[in-house]
């Protein structure tokens, strides 16, 4: 028998207050005019939310990956753009540092990122390489005490807004994915460059830009492992990173799964409450335990991710389930509102194209299902 | 400065109050919070504790679900928490409560006791005044603005046209207005280091009270469904002379 614990569920309320409170009166505007939810960011930063697993001694609060999940969880619930703001800050920027850095790289730079001083955020996709991260053209040369870094890394959340950035590139060609090494670079050095934002479907809140490398001198000492580790390093990422992307899901899934019930209840057709015909309440059984399903599926790989075990396979199944319940449900939640959930009236509209996302990115679904089949199939 | 914070566990705003056969209201599935007036008092004691240092210690009377309350308020930055609970205490009163919560707090070394102004629930604002008159020290209700110097608390409160300003040797009661403050979220850490605060449970033996509630509820009811709107029909000149008999005659608003 699972049960969350005291600290989870007061950790649930109170992340659930805030959301509810200070995220969900301006998700809708911030959505339309895609705005950065920055003064959130500044509150949520002083509650601890954007160092939740990292240790004390490096600016965070030492809790675990469930109480991390329960918050992405809990915001994506209200609004899904603070939600992946804090996943891939935590996840793809300061995780990594967390557990590659240096000291001297953990005090520099994973401090202020722990105690949401600074965002951070992650780049490893490129134009030519998506879900195939050996398409790496990105090119980073050593030159003396620093290294040389030349390319365009696409789609990158919190570009621009954050402050720190990790960052993949091709040292050697002719090694594949052997010849990537990672790197940490700042907002503001001389010759990176933010391209366009991205106009995109949903999460509109969230910041998504091109980085432009254009001869970047990085120091020797922010090189993050060894040169030729940086496949490796950014796998390991990406295997933790999605323990966030799934419970944002979750979240999406949850939030539109209650506008569907509370409208079902009060959407008077017919005569009755159109939660009394049997076809919806059929549909609001599959939306709860499918939801259900997955939070035990997320809560199951941060478990995993807290007691140091593996989790590679955990979070792909977690990923790969809360995405799909995310889009399944918020597209019934849309369907169940009729014509009134296809308009900006009730936020199960954004909440659908919100959900879209996170059956991309972190891992497409597909790419979710060749990580569990080789999981399976090396077994 | 030591600071006491009296908070009482209530139903949630949105809950639905429902009568058991016993015809008691149902505390079954319902979600219990803090009641939100009280969250100005914590608030509050924590500022105090912040700016001149000392002890905020959170008291509460309740049942086995009231030590959620009591963790949250020490997950906010309250140091210690005392639960009363008793079986005896079932169906307190307001009387019984405040000797109960004054022999509670009568152990406890005190410059200021903050307490929300009222409960959501049964709504009597009593037991804090109670308790000041218990202990044999001033209070002052409803406060907007708390200013401590010295031993002497300066609080401001709204009256009817305007606002009073007053002064009251320490120690001495206050209770929370809605406005006093802006109550913060418990941080991660502050959840986390709220189990590893104290929190003590003491029952009517340990306060040395043997006494019983001086009233007793006779019982519930619950108000009246809402009827459904009415539609009047036809044109604005018929409406408006139909709307205008309606009010003053069915509705006796005119």
């Amino acid at each position: 028998m699972f049960e969350l614990s005291e600290d989870h569920l007061m950790m649930r309320k109170m992340v659930r207050d805030f959301a509810e409170k200070e995220c969900g009166p301006g998700a809708e505007e911030r959505d339309e005019k895609e705005e950065f939810p920055r003064e959130i960011w500044n509150k949520l930063a002083e509650l601890g939310l954007a160092g939740i697993t990292f240790p004390e001694e490096y600016g965070g609060v030492g809790a675990d990956y469930i109480s991390y999940a329960i918050a992405v969880e809990e915001l994506s619930r209200v609004d899904a753009s603070v939600g992946v703001t804090v996943s891939a800050h935590s996840s793809l920027c300061a995780n990594p540092i967390y557990k590659f850095g240096t000291e001297a790289q953990k005090l520099k730079y994973l401090t202020p990122l722990a105690t949401g001083e600074k965002i951070g955020a992650f780049g490893l996709t490129e134009p030519m390489a998506g879900s195939d991260a050996s398409g790496t053209r990105t090119t980073a040369v050593r030159d003396g005490d620093v290294y040389v870094i030349n390319g365009t890394k696409v789609f990158i959340t919190n570009g621009y807004e954050a402050d720190i950035y990790v960052v993949t590139a091709q040292m050697d060609k002719s090694k594949g994915n052997k010849g990537i090494a990672t790197f940490i670079l700042e907002k503001g050095m001389q010759g990176f460059y933010f391209g366009k934002k991205e106009k995109k479907m949903g999460i509109r809140a969230s910041a998504t830009y091109e980085l432009v490398f254009d001869n970047v001198l990085v120091p020797v000492e922010n090189r993050l492992g060894e040169e030729g580790e940086g496949f490796k390093i950014a796998m390991v990422t990406l295997d933790y990173g999605r323990i966030g992307i799934a419970a944002q899901a979750l979240g999406i899934a949850q939030g539109a799964y209650e506008q569907a019930l509370k409208y079902a209840k009060e959407r008077v057709q017919f005569g009755k409450a159109i939660a009394q015909f049997q076809i919806n309440q059929f549909k609001l059984a599959d939306m709860a335990t499918q939801i259900e399903a997955a939070r035990l599926l997320v809560y199951q790989s941060a478990y995993l991710a807290s007691a140091h075990k593996s989790v590679s396979k955990a979070s792909a199944m977690a990923k790969l389930h809360a995405s799909e319940t995310a889009m399944w449900v918020t597209t019934q939640a849309v369907q169940m509102h009729g014509g009134y959930g296809y308009t900006r009236e009730y936020p199960v509209e954004r909440m659908m194209r919100d959900a879209k996302i996170t059956e991309i990115y972190e891992g497409t679904s597909e790419v979710q299902r060749i990580v569990i089949s080789n999981h399976i199939l090396k077994d | 400065m030591n600071i006491v914070v009296c908070i009482k566990q209530t139903f949630d705003t949105e809950a639905k109050i429902v009568l058991n056969s016993a015809g008691q209201i149902d505390p079954n599935g319902v979600n219990l919070i803090i009641n939100p007036y009280d969250e100005y008092a914590i608030e509050e004691g924590i500022r105090l504790k912040e700016k001149f240092g000392g002890e905020v210690t959170v008291v509460t009377m309740g049942s086995s679900r009231a030590p959620e309350a009591l963790r949250t308020a020490l997950a906010m930055g309250a140091d210690k928490a005392i639960l009363v609970s008793d079986p005896a205490l079932a169906g307190a009163d307001e009387w019984l409560a405040a000797e109960a919560l004054a022999k509670a707090v009568a152990g406890l070394s005190y410059d200021i006791i903050l307490a929300g102004r009222i409960a959501i629930d049964d709504g009597s604002s009593q037991v804090a005044l109670r308790l000041a008159e218990r202990l044999g020290i001033p209070s002052v209700s409803s406060v907007l603005k708390l200013e401590i110097n010295g031993s002497i608390a300066t609080a401001v409160h709204d009256i009817d046209g305007g606002s009073e300003t007053l002064e009251v040797s320490l120690p001495a009661v206050f209770t929370a207005q809605k406005g006093l403050n802006e109550p913060r979220y418990p941080s991660v850490a502050g959840i986390m280091k709220a189990k590893k605060k104290e929190l003590k449970t003491l029952s009517l033996s340990d306060l040395g009270l043997n006494a019983e509630a001086k009233m007793k509820i006779g019982k519930f009811t619950l108000p009246a469904p809402r009827q459904a709107g009415k539609k009047i029909p036809g044109d604005a000149a018929a409406v408006a002379h139909e709307l205008a008999r309606l009010l003053r005659e069915e509705a006796k608003v005119l």
